[in-house]
């Protein structure tokens, strides 16, 4: 069923939908008082949004045993980075209107721009990595090595957050929170591959009587 | 664009057509205080009523008000809630207290409780455009009205132990549900203070309304500071008691966190925010961001009332 060709089209439809929805608004004039903090919000939650779609595959694949949701976490993640190029160039655009002199003293002082900046470059080499042929290149253990900066990506995402909130730092909790249980998965997973086999472990042969 | 009109034509008449629609739709909602009726009816934040005889202030600016739709739509009142477009929508179910007096104490010979209509009649009501610039970073102008809160001080006469003022803001639990520290990150009732001369100074206002109307409930209805060198979080909204006192009084923003927020919070683009520049602002409905003023451009009248004090210390 995760296999069907329309599925991938389906998904990449529902992805772009908060970006249609944001141009939709813009088309009525709808972007709140302060339309640049609006997009710069908007973006930017999205952008969390699909970086903890992404780190949710592999628990959701290995707990569910659905292996073929692997199909998708390219997809996801290639969306995570769309929505934070435009969050990003909101800022640099019409914040900043690309005034590099103001960007690097901002990177430079504002914590929260700095780890939110770091965030968003660990992403590049992702998304310039993401395809096949990439994999091939890289061989499978370098490239799974290179990928593992999504987390902390999504780190910096949190914390990028927590440090600009105000006082209500619920969202921020929230989104620790997911990445944090996203990312104990795979460190308890990788604790439990470690050990030695007192876990006994089913092999074909066991399992077929 | 909003085009000034020339002296003595209301913004209640310029007013878009919705609006003005609205206000008639809404005439029943009229609180008794404004009208003299019996019936103690609470209003909607729809039921602005127009004000009358206000008069020109020499502290208005000359630059152009924002639009009342965004003054109205873009709120930080964390007693309903901390999303600042949603809080217009949260207001919408809240009633105001048909009675509604605001305690002045403390140091004073003279202490008293002032209803809202009492106030509105104290002293000649202006319309003073001020600029009002918030912490965040975005700042708006409003043609807010009212007069000096030193009429309202000086009748009730501070005593020579009063060095500054304490207010506080309207509370009440069940009828504003978020409410609460856990959902909003500041302890309630909102409290907030200033030095003695900082709140007798003529330009620190006892506002009861804006754009020629009554206050609509997310600006602070019926009775608010405005206080517009400072940072907004200082102009507390919905004031229910004015106490004079001889310390320094606590206030919400700088329990919350000392570090950032001071008591003084004067608008002050050389002393940055821990984790932001207050170097410059957005005027909202204008694209790119415009450098902040020092007090934000009333260092003329209110720079003397700091002089010697290290701002960077005291922020």
């Amino acid at each position: 069923m995760l296999r069907k060709r329309w599925l991938k089209i389906v998904l990449f439809l529902l992805c772009l939908v908060p970006c249609l929805y944001l141009a939709w608004r813009a088309w009525n004039q709808d972007l709140t008082a302060n339309p640049v903090e609006y997009i710069t919000h908007f973006t930017g939650d999205w952008t969390i949004r699909f970086l903890v779609f992404t780190l949710a595959i592999t628990p959701l694949r290995k707990t569910l045993k659905l292996p073929d949701l692997i199909r998708f976490r390219r997809m996801l993640g290639l969306f995570a980075f769309f929505y934070g190029c435009l969050h990003f160039s909101t800022y640099l655009v019409v914040d900043k209107f690309f005034d590099f002199h103001e960007i690097v003293a901002d990177v430079a002082k504002r914590r929260f721009i700095t780890v939110g900046f770091t965030g968003f470059v660990l992403m590049i080499p992702l998304a310039v990595t993401s395809t096949a042929g990439w994999i091939r290149r890289m061989g499978g253990r370098r490239w799974q090595l290179l990928h593992r900066l999504v987390y902390a990506s999504a780190v910096a995402g949190v914390i990028h957050y927590y440090w600009l909130v105000k006082s209500d730092i619920r969202l921020p909790l929230l989104y620790g929170f997911l990445v944090g249980i996203l990312l104990a998965f795979r460190a308890v997973a990788s604790l439990l591959n470690r050990r030695p086999a007192a876990v006994p472990v089913r092999t074909p042969l066991r399992d077929n009587p | 664009m909003l085009i000034r009109k020339p002296a003595g034509i209301r913004y209640s008449e310029i007013t878009p057509k919705d609006l003005y629609f609205n206000r008639r739709k809404f005439l029943a909602g009229i609180p008794a205080a404004f009208l003299g009726a019996r019936e103690a009816l609470a209003p909607s934040t729809a039921a602005a009523t127009s004000l009358p005889n206000v008069q020109k202030s020499q502290f208005s600016t000359t630059e152009k008000p924002n639009s009342y739709k965004d003054v109205t739509n873009y709120n930080n009142y964390y007693e309903f809630g901390t999303d600042k477009e949603g809080v217009a929508g949260n207001v919408r179910k809240f009633q105001l207290p048909a009675e509604w007096v605001v305690s002045v104490e403390g140091d004073v010979a003279k202490p008293r409780k002032i209803s809202i209509e009492e106030i509105v009649k104290l002293a000649p009501l202006e319309e003073r455009i001020y600029r009002h610039r918030c912490v965040e970073g975005w700042s708006i102008v409003v043609p807010w009205i009212g007069f000096s809160l030193s009429e309202l001080l000086k009748q009730v006469q501070p005593t020579p132990k009063a060095k500054y003022v304490a207010f506080e803001s309207y509370w009440d639990q069940r009828r504003e549900p978020l409410a609460r520290p856990e959902l909003a990150g500041i302890a309630f009732p909102y409290v907030e203070g200033l030095r003695l001369d900082e709140a007798m100074h003529p330009l620190t206002m006892l506002t009861v309304g804006m754009y020629g109307e009554t206050l609509p409930m997310q600006d602070g209805a019926p009775v608010r500071l405005t206080v517009p060198w400072k940072y907004g979080f200082k102009s507390i909204k919905s004031l229910v008691k004015i106490k004079l006192t001889g310390s320094m009084p606590p206030t919400t923003w700088n329990m919350a966190n000392a570090h950032e927020y001071g008591f003084y919070s004067n608008v002050n683009p050389q002393v940055d925010h821990p984790r932001w520049s207050q170097a410059t602002e957005r005027r909202l409905g204008e694209l790119r961001r415009r450098p902040t003023l020092m007090f934000n451009g009333y260092g003329d009248q209110v720079a003397s009332l700091y002089n010697g004090m290290d701002l960077k210390k005291n922020y």
